[in-house]
């Protein structure tokens, strides 16, 4: 950024809806089927035909709203009227003036809140290729489309223009995809177009000056392209004005190979849309106990979850300060809930959180699939000192890539030492004299409390312990 | 013309298995075959896909099955319901050759109730009119007196059952289009509460006035029909959920102690001989035991500016998906663009290119506020006034059409008379409200005269007992009884 | 309207480009005159003062009506295929597009 400059940036993110069906027809709402497959009356825009609102994909919007803090609101949809043939009705049903979900925020890793004007449902488009030399639209030959996509559910999610640095809007970005799937409401794929970003950019010279005259960027599909398209349309910004111009106020077309953002259109064309309340469809109100029931749904969001485990860290009293990024980093791969289960089963909490970053995230999807039995056995025998971190970290990968077994076997396997059943057999009754509670509930079917058992062993044989055998043991004494 | 049997007793005839449906469809197909040439109210005949019908329903009636409410009875549709496999063109060059591949929800209900459909009828291009000359395929003539127009738009179904092609037919009414061509036909003509006809199926002109009813020879037929077509479909979401209407029970109740106003607005400007039509049919009611008052609701005489905006608007938008992309006519060109457009000005006919550029207009940044949304608000002024008249009134009457039917190309030249047609139909649908109208007499010209009858929403059992009061009026009048 | 301009040619020509219409210069102003009476017509509604009634766009006040999110058959893809008035690969053949959605 040339010094002497800031930027503003509003973000507007469009992200389909994991639901089953699309938005106003029953056709299946599947990425990457064969061409017009997924196609009915309603969303290839039939004579005749008529839209119904999926329940799900309100729901969902709503859980999107939620997890935003915005306010729910009695909304409708409008006729966004535009001519072009991946728009099977020649308009788009879309909510307008009244959307379901305003003023809301969304906090960043570093506690910095971006404002949420809106998210409000619309429907998706269908699909164009263009057949020719580039592929583009520009030079084709002529195009054809895919209706499969005609219908798909869309929440746009839009920011207030709180965004202050290309860094900002990255980590925007990468938040709300960690929130839309924290909600269940999206896959968060970028690549596969399940979101989609545009960017509003200007510039002005201090904080205290009004904005400037925006650009709007379309084309960002992934967070890195936010980054850089924002980063180079600023400096276009700032030159032109530099060098006496004027900023124009248009659309532009970020070229991620060319590494710029090209024009579109300018506002001069700003199209008529001739927005009217769409009379195929009714208003809808959602009512306190439907909200209510839509937040009771839903999960911890990746703030809070993130506000979690720096919380047990500072319990452990594993200063939080330098664990910020490791914490964003499980929260983010989904791998938080091992961490929380580690410390519980009596891993360190420094050790819980560096493994899981560290090595768990390297096969984020195997660890989220993993019985974290025994991933604390792992933790623990590590903590123990029965193996080393080497050690416990070529446990750890076999573990992932077997999808779970025994830490202590594929340590003996290894070749790393683990103690005898004998010993093992006194130190696990010494465990159930000292812990009676536990080991009644343990007998009455709470399987969890194992951990509190093996953790007990681990501690006390300072982690040379094998888990699976204590687990044994525990199974064996309890009948 | 062979006398026509009326739905109610085809259908118990073929039930009981005293007639059978091939026999009745076969007497049906006979007439269309030697007075369609010169009506023409059909755009196609089905009769290989009607015999096969007819023969399935001699089946069940063979084996002891049920073969529904409307067992054998022929019927017509007017072409903007979508048959599948069928062609549907809405009287326009731009749906050539497009082959619906589904049934409209009212098509699928009349064919579960055994109703043999013969074809689809003509009508003006997407039910933009009130004369059905409005066709790619050419004008819908009267049965009554083929110079004359048959009204429309769904002047095809209407003139139909007034040729006796059909017992019964079905038509859309966005402004009038069904109730107006039953008058100057002579047949009786309802169009229901917004909301308990399904639209999924029917070709949409202005989505929030559209509404499916039934063309038949009696009241009561126009209620059978109406029963079966009725009820909740969870593919219209502006279907009312609300049980399937029951109204033939009430027909026989008389109107004993109700109150039927008479709207003023509705008689200016109106021939006299329509004018005194009307006032003959208010006598019978009062002679029927009604209590009859003149009352005025101002706010109607708004009606057709509103009309005419938000109609065109909702049009507009409705109309843009025929741009040769998907479906139907395509005239080539460089780009898409053009070919859009070169579609689009070779497949609409002038008509309703008027009203896409109305609607377009009404719509457009700067102009929404003072057209369509001042309409919308005229909208709100409507329901208003018919609220008050029917905290006095049980029923309203009036004339359907201020004049009787008028010869071919009188009107063709002017839009604005033509669109006059409907200044006493189109309030109701504004309203979303039920009317209907019912054959009474004639005019100075020996044509047929209808007068209408207005309800508030989801009175269909109050308008159909008046009806049927005005119909034997009717009858006794022109000595025929029933 | 109470003091609107009348609908001129320009207006009829710019609102048949929105609706991809081509008209001709007889069709022009043929239109132009038909729309323009019909919108005299609309004067009467135009000049009153609404400003506190509400606008009315659904007859009947019905809400929440919702679907569940369930499958339910899609068309044959020949069949609709068939219907297109150009197909190419399994998809709709358009000819080359001027420029991005709007």
């Amino acid at each position: 950024m040339s010094d002497g400059w800031v930027m503003v940036i509003g973000l507007e993110v469009h992200c389909e809806l994991k639901t089953t069906s699309k938005l106003f027809c029953g056709c299946p709402n599947e990425f990457g089927d064969e061409p017009n497959t997924n196609i009915c009356p309603v969303c290839l825009g039939l004579p005749g035909s008529l839209p119904v609102l999926n329940q799900n994909a309100v729901e969902l919007a709503m859980a999107i709203g939620t997890a935003l803090h915005c306010d729910i609101r009695p909304s409708t949809f409008h006729r966004k009227n535009y001519f072009y043939p991946d728009q099977a009705k020649d308009y788009q049903i879309s909510q307008y003036d009244e959307p379901i979900n305003v003023n809301g925020w969304l906090e960043l890793p570093d506690g910095f809140r971006v404002g949420i004007e809106r998210a409000h449902m619309e429907e998706d488009t269908g699909k164009t290729t263009h057949v020719g030399t580039t592929g583009r639209i520009h030079g084709a030959d002529h195009s054809l489309v895919d209706y499969n996509r005609s219908g798909v559910p869309l929440v746009e999610i839009v920011s207030a223009p709180d965004i202050r640095t290309s860094a900002q809007a990255r980590a925007y970005v990468t938040e709300l995809r960690s929130v839309l799937i924290a909600t269940n409401a999206s896959d968060g794929k970028m690549e596969e177009g399940s979101m989609r970003v545009d960017a509003n950019v200007s510039v002005r010279r201090s904080d205290d000056d009004p904005f400037g005259t925006r650009c709007e960027i379309k084309n960002l599909n992934s967070v890195r392209s936010v980054g850089r398209a924002i980063d180079y349309e600023a400096e276009r910004q700032i030159a032109l004005i530099e060098s006496g111009d004027k900023v124009i106020q248009q659309t532009r077309h970020w070229d991620e190979d060319a590494g710029k953002t090209q024009t579109l259109r300018s506002k001069e064309d700003a199209y008529d849309y001739r927005y009217f309340l769409e009379p195929d469809l009714v208003p809808l109100v959602p009512d306190a106990s439907w909200k209510g029931a839509v937040a009771d749904a839903l999960g911890m969001m990746p703030a809070e979850r993130r506000a979690r485990l720096a919380e047990l860290l500072q319990e452990a009293g594993a200063g939080t300060a330098a664990r910020t990024e490791q914490i964003a980093t499980v929260v983010d791969l989904g791998l938080d809930d091992l961490v929380v289960e580690a410390i519980a089963g009596g891993v360190p909490a420094a050790l819980a959180l560096a493994r899981t970053a560290n090595e768990a995230a390297t096969d984020a999807d195997a660890a989220r699939k993993l019985d974290p039995v025994p991933y604390v056995t792992l933790l623990a025998m590590e903590a123990a000192g029965t193996l080393s971190a080497t050690q416990s970290k070529a446990v750890l990968a076999e573990l992932l890539a077997a999808g779970g077994g025994d830490p202590a076997v594929i340590a003996r396997m290894k070749g790393f030492e683990a103690m005898s059943d004998n010993t093992l057999s006194v130190t696990v009754a010494e465990a159930i004299e000292a812990n009676p509670e536990e080991w009644a509930r343990y007998c009455a079917g709470e399987e969890k409390l194992a951990q509190v058992f093996i953790g007990q062993v681990m501690k006390v044989t300072r982690g040379q312990a094998n888990g699976k055998a204590v687990m044994a043991e525990l199974q064996r004494l309890r009948g | 013309m062979t006398a026509p049997r009326s739905a109610f007793d085809l259908a118990a005839a073929v039930r009981a298995g005293e007639t059978r449906a091939l026999d009745v469809l076969g007497g049906y197909l006979a007439a269309i075959d030697a007075g369609d040439a010169e009506i023409h109210a059909f755009n196609l005949v089905t009769a290989d896909a009607a015999r096969d019908a007819a023969m399935a329903i001699d089946q069940k009636v063979a084996a002891g099955e049920d073969p529904g409410l409307l067992a054998g009875v022929p019927v017509a549709l007017k072409d903007n319901m979508c048959t599948r496999g069928v062609p549907t063109t809405c009287s326009s060059r731009i749906l050539d050759g497009w082959h619906p591949p589904y049934d409209a929800t009212v098509v699928t209900r009349l064919r579960e109730a055994g109703a043999i459909v013969v074809g689809k009828t003509n009508m003006d291009e997407f039910a933009m009119g009130s004369s059905t000359e409005n066709s790619a395929f050419g004008p819908t003539r009267n049965p009554n007196d083929t110079s004359r127009v048959p009204g429309g738009s769904s002047g095809g179904s209407a003139a139909a059952v007034a040729a006796g092609f059909t017992p019964v037919a079905l038509g859309s009414d966005t402004g009038g289009s069904i109730r107006q061509p039953a008058a100057l036909c002579g047949v009786v003509g309802m169009k229901p509460t917004y909301g308990t006809v399904s639209r999924y199926g029917l070709v949409a002109f202005a989505s929030s006035l559209d509404q499916i009813g039934p063309f038949a020879t009696t009241v009561a037929d126009a209620a059978l029909v109406f029963e079966v077509i009725g009820g909740h479909d969870p593919a219209d979401s502006t279907s009312l959920d609300r049980p399937a209407p029951r109204v033939l029970s009430v027909l026989d109740e008389g109107i004993q102690g109700m109150t039927v106003g008479v709207l003023s607005e509705y008689l200016d400007g109106v021939d006299a001989d329509v004018v005194a039509r009307t006032r003959q049919a208010a006598e019978a009611c009062a002679a029927a035991g009604a209590r009859v008052e003149e009352i005025s609701v101002p706010e109607v005489r708004l009606g057709l500016s509103a009309y005419y905006l938000i109609a065109p608007a909702e049009a507009s938008s409705n109309l843009a998906r025929y741009d040769g992309v998907r479906f139907g006519l395509r005239v080539d060109a460089e780009d898409t663009t053009a070919m859009n457009t070169a579609t689009r000005s070779a497949g609409f006919g002038a008509e309703v290119k008027r009203r896409i550029m109305l609607g377009t207009y009404a719509l457009s940044a700067g102009y929404k506020d003072a057209y369509y949304d001042q309409a919308l608000r005229v909208r709100t002024k409507i329901i208003e006034g018919f609220d008050r008249a029917y905290r006095r009134c049980d029923v309203l009457l009036g004339p359907t059409a201020p004049s009787t039917a008028f010869s071919i190309g009188a009107k063709s030249s002017n839009p604005m008379s033509m669109y006059l047609s409907d200044v006493c139909t189109i309030p109701s649908n504004l309203a979303g409200h039920p009317a209907i109208s019912i054959p009474f007499g004639t005019g100075d010209d020996g044509l047929p005269i209808g007068v209408q009858l207005l309800a508030p929403a989801l009175a269909e059992n109050t308008l159909l007992r008046a009806a049927a009061v005005i119909e034997a009026a009717a009858n006794s009048m022109n000595g025929r009884g029933r | 309207m109470a003091g609107a301009p009348r609908l001129t040619r320009d207006d009829v020509a710019h609102v048949a480009a929105l609706a991809r219409l081509d008209l001709t210069d007889e069709e022009l102003e043929l239109f132009t005159g038909q729309l323009a009476e019909v919108l005299d017509h609309a004067a009467d509604i135009a000049q009153l003062d609404l400003t506190d009634v509400p606008p009315t766009a659904h007859a009947m006040a019905v809400t929440n009506v919702l679907r569940p999110d369930t499958l339910t058959p899609t068309l044959d893809r020949d069949e609709v295929l068939a219907a297109a008035p150009s197909v190419e690969d399994h998809r709709f053949r358009v000819p080359r597009i001027l420029g991005e959605a709007p």
